[in-house]
């Protein structure tokens, strides 16, 4: 082990040991605001507290999360135009039948995510992450021969989110309310809008994060 | 002190233990391609801990994103990194080489 590397061991443990000493320390403050989000609860339109945390009471966090996660394809896209979508034929076809077979559980898991999410832990993310992975094992298995039709459809696909979360938005506004409050009577229904149009358009830009460019057909 | 250690805190230290092995080894391990999978690795952990700190939302965000989708990106860029390498060796390697291989 190097002078430098045991350097930097010493300097994480101190570091661990400090903020060891600083969570044991300190008593957490009574005030919380997970109280008040709990409290909150039934007004959110959902029961699920971390739905209602990050649609609702914070609405306004998870909007700028799905902004990132389109500026992070846009950045991509501008570096990179094209991509070549096969990166080979896998020389085993394990692949390719296990994923003909995961696919469509793949598809039923993370609608199952998603509209789980508004009562029990679930919702967007984690059901566009399970969409997004079944991107990237599609685009892996060399399976996707994307079509122009498709091609044209990417755009819109991964704006879905971003657009429908800023017109509810803009709609809240418009109803007299602040930026994203719902109307408790339509806050349900708003949140799974979001939701909904948020979940295609996660998985649509995780796949194209790891297809790294704008996916270009075999012959161009 | 009556300090009673049940299986599940035996269970908990042995997960801690093995989260700070496999952070230290993907940050020191030579070759990159076992510092991913390391990584994959560390990332299912940390939402098997996420679990027993009963945050099953953020343990399934973890798995699906932290360790899912990063280890697919990286091993990707990887490979991207390596096709680099080999592109560079052939410009600089003569003619003989390059038909060699």
């Amino acid at each position: 082990m190097t002078a430098g590397r045991g350097f930097v061991l010493l300097l994480i443990v101190l570091l661990v040991l400090v903020l060891a000493g600083i969570i044991a320390l300190v008593t957490p403050d009574k005030a919380r605001l997970a109280d008040l989000a709990i409290a909150n609860v039934p007004q959110s339109g959902v029961l699920n507290p971390v739905t209602a945390v990050l649609l609702n009471f914070r609405g306004y966090d998870t909007l700028l999360e799905v902004a990132v996660l389109f500026l992070a394809i846009v950045g991509i896209w501008s570096m990179a135009r094209h991509a070549r979508v096969w990166i080979k034929i896998p020389d085993t076809p394990v692949l390719v039948v296990f994923v003909r077979l995961l696919l469509p559980l793949m598809v039923i898991a993370a609608g199952y995510l998603f509209w789980l999410g508004a009562d029990f832990p679930g919702g967007a993310f984690q059901g566009g992450a399970v969409l997004g992975g079944m991107g990237v094992l599609w685009v892996a298995a060399a399976l996707w021969q994307p079509p122009a039709s498709f091609r044209r459809l990417l755009r819109p696909l991964l704006s879905l989110g971003i657009l429908a979360f800023t017109t509810v938005a803009l709609l809240t506004l418009f109803m007299g309310y602040n930026l994203l409050q719902y109307p408790p009577a339509q806050a349900k229904t708003l949140i799974i809008i979001i939701e909904g149009a948020a979940v295609l358009s996660i998985g649509a830009t995780l796949t194209l994060l790891f297809i790294g460019g704008f996916p270009k057909k075999r012959e161009d | 002190m009556g300090i009673t250690m049940t299986i599940i805190d035996l269970l908990d230290l042995v997960l801690i233990i093995t989260l700070l092995v496999c952070a230290w080894y993907a940050l020191t391990t030579p070759d990159l391609f076992n510092a991913v999978i390391i990584f994959i690795a560390f990332g299912l952990l940390v939402a098997l801990a996420w679990v027993r700190l009963q945050a099953p939302d953020v343990a399934m965000a973890e798995a699906a994103v932290g360790s899912g989708l990063t280890g697919a990106l990286l091993l990707s860029s990887l490979s991207a990194i390596r096709r680099l390498q080999l592109k560079q060796t052939d410009q600089h390697a003569s003619p003989d080489d390059a038909t060699a291989k």
